[in-house]
């Protein structure tokens, strides 16, 4: 089929389609030739070994990309773009489409020009290399990176339409680098020292301050991620990992580390990274991303086009404060809700997979998922958190996601009540 | 525990040149700023060379770039405007956040001078002080902004969690399931050819084997 002709057909409604393979053990109609017939593949050579040194996805996974929304920034370069989690599956996020976020664009800083910077109130001001960090003992872990305006565009009602541009700030790797206990302890933090400032090479800095004791119990130095360095866009050759603490904190191009005896109170966690209440004052200090989920499948970008019977219901949950311990799957808007199968032993403040198999009869769902995790906090609709925090919080809308799936098998980002 | 690792004696000493190029930060109370004073009008004079491109003349905003000025008392209306003089906490972080990464594409190009004057233009801009105002590393720490009190520390363990940590409904809950919204009605998705939304899965029903894909 043509290109033009494919995208006529695509244009048709999904049911069309669908609806010809409804039944799971239609009888085919008469041989299928790409069984009957001997196919290229099977007779000609594919690609060399040396075609490709590093590899990209085959090409009918090109919709398999990070996407932006331009009206979001004033400016591509201090903005936004999203994973696809819709495509994907598991938990571990594939680097290249893993979203981005920056204040000042993607920065390349090699690994000869790189040095870190401890100074404060330490007993020894240090200057690191990039070499020196790879000499200290190594740890790893998997950690959820979830921006804090995660969702934040629909706290007021459906906006867009699709998992990846509502719950898409996020991604999922296995980061190896080394404690920063480690190299605090390098320095010596003075008694009187409390707070850790973290601050960028990049001309935006997104210094962040974290009191002493988060420093001391899980952030990593990383400079590995899913198996390889960071990419330049994830902050190479150095970030910091703050497990189940907001994105902002993971400063990337890490270039200070400064101890104080007070909060520095910078831009990125006063005038951002602040929520406003309905009282007119502010949440700062919100770190933790609380428990979380979405159905990633059906979604409005991962529509039904099997027809009705066996069907798959998968999506993601994470809590910033421990592993998740359930999740709830509902069809019918919150009405009845049923326990989903969860993948595996979940790690803790890491992304969780979940899956439901239902047998689809054709009408209409209303689907939500509903986060527990290991401290007993069930995640909250919105509209409990509207209650509490009104609608101008803009970060930390982790309140549960309804999905509309339509006769037809499209589905679309709406909110009930 | 981690914290009494013995050190292993990498990197090396820090020398002062060095920390004084990179650790420019100004706390809350002002440690950390340089000598260094500048006025209203030098300020002025500043922004319209610098800043006012993006950021309007009179600090109001051009476009979508940020407003700096303005919005006093509307932080608890339906749209709140956020800005210096009616959001921000510190001067300190005018200085600091100015200083090092302002203007936004040619950061760390303003003098100390230059920052004090820029601070003490943004303060009458925002109704704080007089047109004489001069502001120094001196006279720093005097000045309170409007909504200094406006913020508390995260408190979702007292307020939030007890709430949340209950057993929830599984059965037969009161949930009313009427479609209140609809993200279709505002269409601001970006979308692919066909009127779906961006990225949407390719229908493989369509999708022939060995011909183009989508």
């Amino acid at each position: 089929m043509s290109a033009a002709g494919r995208s006529a057909a695509a244009r048709r409604p999904a049911a069309a389609s669908g609806a010809a393979l409804a039944a799971g053990t239609a009888r085919a109609a008469g041989p299928d030739p790409l069984i009957t017939e001997v196919q290229p593949w099977a007779s000609e050579f594919g690609d060399p070994v040396d075609a490709a040194p590093y590899g990209m996805p085959i090409r009918f996974e090109d919709h398999v990309v990070r996407r932006n929304v331009e009206w979001l920034t004033e400016s591509p370069v201090s903005s936004i773009n999203f994973t696809p989690i819709h495509a994907l599956e598991g938990t571990i996020t594939p680097a290249g489409c893993a979203f981005e976020r920056h204040h000042s664009g993607a920065i390349e800083l090699s690994k000869s020009d790189y040095r870190l910077m401890i100074t404060g109130l330490v007993d020894r001001p240090l200057v690191f290399t990039y070499e020196d960090l790879t000499r200290f003992p190594r740890q790893s872990r998997v950690a959820f990176l979830e921006c804090a305006a995660n969702g934040g565009m629909e706290w007021g009602g459906a906006q867009l339409e699709g998992c990846q541009f509502t719950q898409g700030m996020i991604h999922n790797m296995e980061y190896v680098g080394v404690p920063l206990s480690a190299l605090l302890a390098e320095a010596g933090v003075k008694p009187e020292g409390k707070w850790i400032y973290f601050e960028g090479a990049d001309a935006s800095s997104n210094g962040r301050s974290i009191p002493l004791e988060k420093a001391m119990d899980d952030v990593l130095i990383a400079f590995y991620a899913n198996g390889e360095a960071l990419r330049k866009e994830h902050g190479y050759p150095v970030r910091a990992v703050v497990p189940g603490w907001e994105g902002n904190l993971w400063v990337k191009w890490l270039r200070r580390i400064s101890v104080y005896d007070q909060a520095v109170e910078g831009r990125e966690e006063t005038s951002k990274y602040t929520d406003l209440m309905p009282d007119g004052r502010a949440r700062k200090w919100t770190w933790v991303m609380d428990a979380k989920s979405v159905i990633t499948s059906p979604s409005p970008q991962a529509p039904i086009y099997h027809g009705r019977g066996p069907l798959v219901i998968t999506g993601l949950a994470w809590s910033g404060n421990g592993r998740i311990s359930r999740v709830d799957v509902s069809l019918d808007g919150g009405k009845n809700w049923q326990e989903a199968e969860i993948e595996g032993t979940p790690q803790p403040k890491a992304l969780t997979r979940f899956r439901l198999p239902i047998q689809w009869d054709g009408s209409e769902m209303i689907l939500q998922s509903r986060a527990m995790d290991e401290t007993g906090y069930v995640q909250p609709t919105k509209d409990a958190l509207r209650e509490i925090r009104g609608l101008n919080n803009v970060y930390h809308n982790n309140g549960i996601q309804t999905w509309w799936v339509r006769a037809s098998g499209e589905v679309e980002n709406v909110e009930v009540g | 525990g981690p914290a009494a690792a013995e050190p292993l004696g990498l990197g090396r000493p820090a020398l002062p040149e060095e920390i004084a190029a990179w650790d420019m930060t100004v706390l809350p109370d002002g440690t950390g700023l340089p000598e260094g004073s500048g006025d209203v009008w030098t300020g002025d004079e500043v922004f319209a060379e610098a800043c006012a491109m993006c950021h309007g003349d009179f600090a109001e905003g051009l476009d979508n770039w940020p407003v700096l000025a303005g919005g006093a008392g509307s932080l608890q209306d339906r749209r709140p405007v956020k800005t210096i003089g009616s959001y921000w906490p510190y001067l300190s972080t005018v200085w600091d956040y100015v200083h090092r990464s302002m203007p936004f594409g040619m950061a760390q190009t303003l003098s100390a001078d230059d920052v004090y004057a820029i601070s003490a233009f943004l303060l009458y801009s925002n109704g704080i002080v007089e047109d004489d105002f001069v502001l120094s590393k001196e006279n720093f720490a005097g000045i309170v902004m409007p909504n200094a009190e406006g913020f508390y520390p995260d408190d979702r363990p007292g307020i939030e969690y007890p709430k949340f940590r209950t057993e929830p409904c599984m059965a037969d809950c009161a949930e009313s399931a009427e479609i209140t919204k609809r993200a279709v009605k505002l269409n601001v998705t970006p979308e692919d050819p066909d009127g779906r939304p961006a990225g949407t899965l390719p229908d493989l029903h369509l999708t022939a084997a060995g011909t183009e894909p989508p």
